[in-house]
């Protein structure tokens, strides 16, 4: 039997190869939900791990400023509740009755923190001893202990005890940082993009510049660290571990992206603003001062806001030059040794204590915040400001 | 002093004499040009002038000092540099003002300082580079000036051992030969993570990337690539958490399941987690080759019967082959040197094998280790750091070059 070679539904080669494009299909969409997958998992992951961290227990207490308080806080602390209250809290005792002598004899109520063991109990998320596990559900039932919304988290700097650690002093050092970081990069790149595509004549030297450029900008950040910890650490004598030293790393790492992007929106202004200018007498800077600039002036600042974000997410190179010290308080210059969010983030993660888990989820949390809310603005900004020609 | 106060005395110092500066060339031309003779350029311009000429070979004199100390020539005190640049300054000013007649070119010359400002801007990037192969090759230098590049290299044993005790000071009481430098078992493990990132990532990217370009409608693709682009905004130290804490945990209970004994610090986890993070890489650049290719090509296998399917697999995706491979290379490019994830998920024990389910450790890692310590710089573990980043460079580079390479021929084909 002779087969049609016209295709018809029914033609069981033609069928065959229908069900070969449907499959093909329902793979690529496949991908794409597996991709999407990851991503709702990942967010809800994060968030589940963290969310608590932004509250925790605290404990009323009749503090009694007694003599032997004086030297050994744990001395104010009723005696069945030495175990339950933050030994952060009991250690700032003595130094409250420095600070204040009058409270010296009197006694007082108040909340404060409890151990990161019971907090975390209390969240269910450890187990306790079956005794101190039935006292703290009696304080509970009584009252006594509460659950406030956690604002120490972001008030106070690192701590090696989990319920009293914050990232305060890590925030204002990846400020400090990206402040460096926007000081350094910010000016070179857009000084560097205007003469690549403003002034540059076409030659050896330009071509070298830009593929260097292209180059520097896929480059691991690792080397970036190794770079700043040859360079400016041990030849040029930055302070190792500060936010000058960190700043300046970045800042190298950021220069391409902010030299690509810049490059980008100078691109896109159209030549008969620059002729028109020209025709009026103006001279090359004057022209790009007063009309190319200003124009480009939205896409070149949403590269810029990218870059940052993209520097205020990297560890790498700051671990590499030294910004994982220990910072209790936050760093008041770009001189003396910091931390950055992400770096915090890390020191926590590497911590063998339960209590740190949460930190270090909500740490992410706020992290991953800042960063959306830094890409948003550059959308927005584009969105807003971005001209068609 | 220190440099930071002579630097901020410095500008403190040249600020008013340059807007002194501004005003008195201003002013002179104004007078000039009251007088009834016509002036080449406008005033500010020649106030801009005495304004260069005052500024630029001060600190000229200022910056080559600092060079000249930092690296080693000579080092004047600071107070006579200060003083000599605010000399230099005072005199340049004069000139400045001297110079400002009718016949000068104020202009013009200003547009070349700015020329030469912003060239100068644009070889910072040079520098960068020249500077990253320098000091990572010196300090490279001074680690094969101990460790010969052969055992280096073939090596298999990585122990860098009781170097420790040699940097705290203590380097007498090191028998000979206890550390060993072999660094295959470090490069065996960035392979391994590598090859299972590119595992994973290169299927879901690239599907992706067909299904946007191919199938979808353009609100589809306008939800999913911005969507796809979250992950690659997420910074590789949350990755690196999620491993550790999430996907690590699950990978050993599944091993469990069918019998395996996976390592809590199995390479497997990281693997997959940065196979996640380049995702985004793969799909937005395959996106793009994949949308760069004519509609002619698209049309005429259509014209000749073929499925969406069969023209996608015959037709689009070998015209798209070289930019696929160029974002395949970037990827393994950014896996290479990727950080944060192993030295988070991935073990610290190098580990010559081939089951991803034991611990292996990477190149990156012990760049990170050997370097956070409190170690002399000097110490050959130290230092070895440098080694394996000089040859980090070395690869990471030519998988760019040639990524950029093929795309540049795949647009040239095209465009």
């Amino acid at each position: 039997m002779q087969r049609r070679l016209t295709g018809s539904a029914n033609d069981p080669l033609i069928r065959a190869r229908y069900r070969r494009e449907s499959r093909f299909k329902a793979y690529s969409i496949t991908a794409l939900f597996v991709a999407f997958a990851i991503i709702v998992a990942f967010f809800t992951d994060i968030f589940s791990q963290g969310y608590s961290a932004f509250w925790r227990a605290e404990i009323e207490v009749t503090l009694d400023y007694n003599e032997r308080a004086e030297r050994i806080g744990r001395f104010a602390i009723p005696e069945d509740l030495r175990e339950i209250v933050s030994r952060g809290a009991v250690r700032s005792i003595p130094l409250q009755i420095r600070n204040n002598p009058e409270l010296a004899g009197t006694t007082r109520t108040d909340w404060v923190p409890v151990y990161s063991r019971i907090d975390q109990y209390l969240k269910g998320k450890e187990e306790l001893p079956p005794a101190l596990a039935s006292q703290v559900d009696a304080l509970k039932a009584e009252g006594l202990i509460r659950t406030t919304f956690n604002w120490a988290f972001f008030t106070s700097g690192d701590s090696k005890l989990p319920e009293l650690a914050g990232i305060f002093s890590a925030a204002v050092g990846s400020l400090l940082v990206l402040a460096v970081t926007l000081v350094f990069a910010f000016p070179i790149g857009v000084m560097a993009a205007i003469y690549l595509e403003e002034f540059a004549p076409d030659n050896k030297l330009t071509q070298a510049i830009e593929v260097n450029i292209n180059n520097l900008a896929a480059v691991p950040s690792i080397i970036f660290g190794l770079l700043g910890l040859a360079v400016f650490i041990n030849t040029f004598g930055v302070p190792r571990s500060s936010a000058l030293v960190g700043g300046l790393t970045l800042g190298l790492m950021t220069l391409p992206i902010i030299i690509i992007s810049t490059r980008a929106a100078l691109r896109a202004v159209p030549d008969p603003i620059r002729l028109g200018a020209f025709a009026m007498g103006c001279s090359r800077w004057q022209v790009v001062r007063d009309h190319v600039l200003p124009l480009s002036l939205p896409g070149i600042l949403t590269g810029t806001i990218i870059g940052l974000a993209q520097a205020m997410g990297e560890t790498a190179p700051l671990i590499i030059v030294g910004m994982i010290a220990y910072i209790p308080e936050a760093p008041t210059s770009i001189f003396e040794s910091a931390t950055v969010l992400p770096a915090q983030v890390f020191t926590w993660a590497s911590e063998p204590r339960k209590a740190f888990v949460e930190k270090t989820a909500a740490g992410i949390i706020v992290l991953l915040a800042i960063l959306l809310t830094l890409n948003a603005t550059a959308v927005f900004l584009r969105r807003r400001f971005e001209r068609r020609w | 002093m220190g440099i930071g106060l002579t630097t901020l005395l410095l500008l403190a110092a040249l600020t008013p004499l340059g807007y002194l500066a501004f005003r008195l060339g201003r002013g002179k031309a104004l007078q000039t040009m009251a007088s009834g003779i016509s002036m080449h350029s406008r005033p500010q311009q020649y106030g801009w002038y005495s304004v260069v000429w005052m500024g630029l070979p001060a600190l000229g004199v200022a910056i080559a000092a600092a060079l000249l100390s930092v690296f080693g020539v000579i080092a004047p005190s600071r107070e006579l540099v200060l003083i000599v640049s605010l000399v230099v300054a005072v005199l340049g000013l004069a000139q400045g003002l001297r110079a400002i007649r009718p016949e000068v070119r104020a202009r013009n010359a200003l547009d070349n300082v700015i020329r030469w400002l912003l060239l100068s801007a644009a070889l910072i990037s040079i520098i960068t580079t020249v500077s990253i192969v320098l000091s990572i090759v010196f300090e490279a230098m001074r680690f094969f000036r101990e460790v010969s590049v052969w055992e280096f290299v073939t090596g298999t044993v990585w122990s860098p051992g009781d170097t420790f005790l040699e940097a705290a000071g203590r380097g007498d009481e090191v028998g000979e030969g206890t550390s060993f430098f072999g660094s295959v078992p470090l490069f065996a493990g960035t392979f391994m993570v590598t090859a299972i990132a590119m595992a994973t990532a290169l299927p879901i990217g690239l599907l992706s990337a067909i299904f946007m370009s191919e199938y979808a409608t353009r609100a589809q693709r306008g939800i999913a690539k911005p969507l796809l682009e979250i992950l690659a905004g997420i910074p590789t130290v949350v990755y690196g958490f999620f491993a550790a804490i999430t996907v690590t945990p699950i990978i050993v209970d599944i091993a469990a399941f069918f019998g395996l004994d996976a390592s809590y610090s199995n390479i497997l986890s990281p693997g997959i987690v940065m196979g996640i993070m380049i995702i985004p890489f793969i799909s937005s650049l395959s996106d793009d080759v994949i949308n760069s290719i004519p509609q002619s090509l698209r049309e005429g296998a259509y014209a000749l019967g073929t499925t969406h399917s069969e023209t996608i697999k015959k037709v689009i995706l070998p015209a798209a082959l070289p930019g696929v491979i160029s974002a395949f290379l970037l990827g393994v490019s950014r896996a290479l040197g990727e950080t944060m994830i192993v030295v988070m998920a991935a073990g610290v024990r190098p580990n010559l094998t081939w089951n991803p389910l034991e611990d292996m450790t990477t190149v990156t890692v012990n760049i990170v280790y050997s370097l956070t310590g409190d170690l002399a710089f000097d110490s050959p573990q130290t230092l070895s750091a440098f080694a394996l980043g000089l040859v980090l460079f070395i690869v990471t580079l030519l998988l760019n070059l040639v990524s950029t390479y093929l795309v540049r021929r795949f647009k040239q084909k095209y465009d």
